[in-house]
């Protein structure tokens, strides 16, 4: 295998767990906050309390634990991808939001949402036919 | 009025941030080893890097303006309609950070895009 497409297996081994725990955080912080509800005003004491209560559910903590994960996998990608290679790849996370939503939070996806989902697709599709990284240009 | 200032604030700061972070990993050079170690040590670099802190500080903005929007919207509308910072991203990866964007991954930035702007269309 050469170094380039070796670059590239690595790359997505790391997209896999970064697309999924961006997709899973997102839904973990939605279903939070719809626990929480709107914020009430925008003084000091009604955000202190929206805070507070955001920052005292279970969801919204293993929200932001996703989202570490997330976070992590996206460093280290990047300190060999081109951004431009890992950003719209890692925008598969958008077919899998309306999955979660529609399983985790009971939301209603309609039809021309899912149309966009499949032009997302065919979109991550065209992108990883280019090198991850810069230095895989020949 | 308040959905577009909270989409704005999550595209600057989501865009921003990424693209500082990217810059502080290049600078950081690949990680070659994955033991736990050679993790906890790399990311201990990054963290001290002022290009993440940068980047850390702009994807906090983006990350509060998103709970607050998430409080009224639903996420279904909400994470798509965030993409538009991914158009935002492209165009600073080509012109801040000078990687080389060929047809191939234009395309597939644009069908990314449109696909976008159809989820998110209500």
């Amino acid at each position: 295998m050469t170094a380039a497409r070796t670059l590239q297996w690595k790359t997505y081994a790391l997209l896999a767990p970064m697309v999924f725990f961006a997709s899973s955080g997102n839904v973990l912080l939605g279903k939070g906050m719809k626990q929480i509800g709107d914020v009430r005003g925008w003084s000091l004491a009604a955000l202190g309390a929206f805070f507070l209560k955001t920052f005292s559910n279970g969801w919204i903590w293993l929200g932001i634990g996703s989202l570490l994960v997330f976070l992590v996998s996206f460093m280290v990608v990047l300190s060999w991808a081109d951004y431009s290679f890992v950003m719209p790849v890692s925008a598969a996370s958008y077919a899998l939001v309306p999955l979660m939503s529609r399983w985790l939070l009971g939301e209603r996806v309609s039809a021309q949402r899912w149309a966009g989902v499949g032009l997302i697709c065919l979109g991550v599709a065209l992108v990883t036919r280019t090198p991850a990284s810069g230095e895989g240009w020949s | 009025m308040r959905t577009v200032l909270c989409l704005a604030l999550i595209v600057l700061g989501t865009s921003g941030g990424e693209l500082s972070v990217s810059h502080a990993m290049k600078r950081l050079g690949q990680l070659e080893r994955f033991s736990p170690r050679s993790l906890l040590n790399f990311l201990g670099r990054a963290f001290r890097a002022t290009w993440f802190q940068a980047g850390i500080a702009l994807l906090a903005l983006g990350f509060f303006s998103l709970l607050a929007l998430l409080s009224w919207a639903d996420v279904s509308f909400v994470i798509p309609a965030t993409a538009l910072s991914y158009v935002a991203g492209a165009l600073g990866a080509k012109f801040l950070l000078g990687e080389r964007l060929t047809p191939w991954r234009w395309a597939g930035i644009v069908l990314v895009s449109a696909g976008v702007a159809l989820v998110s269309l209500s």
